[in-house]
């Protein structure tokens, strides 16, 4: 099993940092370098890193580039401006999820780079593939020559100027990027706190690694990168959204165009909207302190609505919620539900999805 | 390295008991606590549930994960240990002398089916 999973650039790193090691998405990651939480408040308070480079980079480019990456996103890249970034999703044709991604718009013509879930790039790249024929594009996935970390908290941008000298980056907005050196830095992240990804070979994010760790900046696991992005109301590939869950389901319709322009799930999703969606996906909030679970189910009267498919004892807020999808008739917000925990089950209401005011930079 | 304390009973599914009288003191180890990291809820059985020896009672819960808690005897709950429901970092702390119920026990022979701390220590340098 273990010979199998993908190292990345940062592995040797995390062993000598003592990490605790698991799979996921293919990789051997680290999930916490002390604990969940002393590393999740790091970034809620002062600046954390992750080692992101397992995501995947495909980059798409060509004469039908445009006409292409709107065929497959479901956002709308007509007249994106260099340097911008947009998120979204690919979509089968019955509307359920290939994945969630961010297109960047390159500083060339009929350039764009798509960034994607770790456990779907090989997916992402055939289904890619698939859909190019008869578009005049090039589709590669670069993901094994990229290294990747994602420097967030209130401190990233005193970090990524002064420690790792890019002043450039004090002056990018919420989802713009400059490239620079062979390096893109990028104002996204996964954590609901103001940051950056920073995208480079895998010498320089060795170096940048050693140099934010010498600053103070606190590694950081994919422990707190889940417990961060949940709390901020943020999807989770095989979570939230998957192949059997559209974006109108999850409640990411603002990201799905589809008065705009055509996309492949487009038909499927108007054909949702009209007859009306069947589920939703909810926050749930209990008074008590147990602990809802990916797969609990959530019940009304003793009869299963729903399911939880992320949940925790939230970190910054100390309050029990997770997020379910849940049948359409109990989403108002104020609904009473319950849910089932082992023996017992809690009473909780609908809420929001975001359990955490976030806190970017526009 | 976890430790253990001698005198007691132990399960495979790392629960200890202390006896007294006809009455047992259940808690989980110090190896469970450990690999189960900061503790952030304890899920506690109720005061008269009846118990089977091997059944799930309640769990304990990390920021990550979830694990069960499995009775090594069978009988009734007459006490649990409320304190932990404010403050689970209690078995963190000191996973033996924070215990988390107490169980009249029907059947005292099920002891016997239980570890004592040397063979407890060998079963968890094995895992």
């Amino acid at each position: 099993m273990e010979e199998n999973l993908l190292k990345t650039c940062l592995y040797d790193k995390h062993v000598a940092l003592g990490a605790l090691m698991s799979p996921f998405g293919g990789f051997i990651m680290p999930i916490q370098y002390t604990n969940i939480t002393d590393e999740h408040n790091a970034v809620r308070n002062r600046a954390g890193m992750f080692d992101v480079s397992h995501m995947g980079e495909i980059s798409v480019c060509g004469p039908d580039a445009e006409k292409f990456v709107n065929h497959v996103f479901s956002n709308n890249v007509a007249g994106m401006e260099d340097g911008r970034i947009l998120y979204g999703m690919m979509l089968y044709p019955n509307g359920t999820t290939v994945d969630d991604l961010l297109v960047y718009k390159e500083f060339e013509p009929d350039s764009y780079l798509l960034v994607v879930n770790a456990s779907n790039i090989a997916k992402d790249h055939e289904w890619l593939c698939a859909q190019a024929e008869g578009y005049d594009v090039n589709v590669v996935n670069e993901s094994d020559s990229w290294g990747q970390i994602a420097l967030q908290g209130p401190d990233a941008e005193r970090h990524a100027v002064e420690t790792l000298g890019l002043p450039e980056a004090a002056a990018l907005g919420f989802y713009t990027y400059y490239r620079k050196d062979g390096m893109i830095v990028s104002r996204t992240g996964y954590t609901g706190e103001d940051g950056f990804e920073i995208y480079a070979s895998h010498e320089v994010i060795n170096e940048m690694w050693d140099t934010l760790l010498a600053a103070g900046v606190v590694p950081c696991g994919l422990g707190c990168r889940d417990t961060l992005r949940f709390e901020a109301g943020l999807p989770l590939y095989g979570h939230e959204l998957s192949d059997e869950i559209t974006p109108l389901e999850a409640g990411l319709g603002m990201f799905a165009k589809i008065k705009d322009k055509d996309f492949v799930g487009r038909d499927a999703l108007v054909a949702q909207k009209e007859a009306g969606l069947t589920r939703k996906s909810v926050g749930i909030e209990l008074q008590d302190k147990a602990i809802p679970r990916a797969g609990y189910p959530v019940e009304v009267d003793g009869v299963q609505v729903g399911v939880v498919t992320t949940g925790y004892r939230s970190i910054s807020t100390d309050r029990s919620v997770c997020v379910a999808m849940v049948d359409k008739a109990y989403t108002e917000l104020g609904t009473q539900v319950e849910i089932r925990i082992r023996k017992k089950v809690f009473p909780g209401i609908v809420t929001r999805r975001r359990f955490y005011e976030t806190n970017y930079k526009k | 390295m976890a430790k253990t304390v001698e005198g007691l009973y132990y399960s495979e599914s790392h629960e200890w008991v202390k006896v007294e009288g006809n009455v047992a003191v259940v808690g989980i180890t110090d190896f469970a606590q450990h690999a189960m990291g900061d503790l952030s809820y304890v899920d506690m059985p109720e005061v008269d549930d009846e118990l089977e020896a091997g059944e799930e009672f309640g769990a304990v819960e990390s920021v990550k994960a979830a694990s069960d808690l499995f009775s090594p005897v069978s009988g009734t709950v007459v006490e649990i240990n409320e304190e932990l429901e404010d403050a689970p970092e209690l078995l963190n702390q000191d996973a033996f002398a924070n215990w988390i119920m107490k169980v009249e026990m029907s059947d005292p022979s099920e002891l016997e089916a239980l570890m004592d701390a040397a063979a407890y220590e060998e079963m968890c340098a094995n895992e």
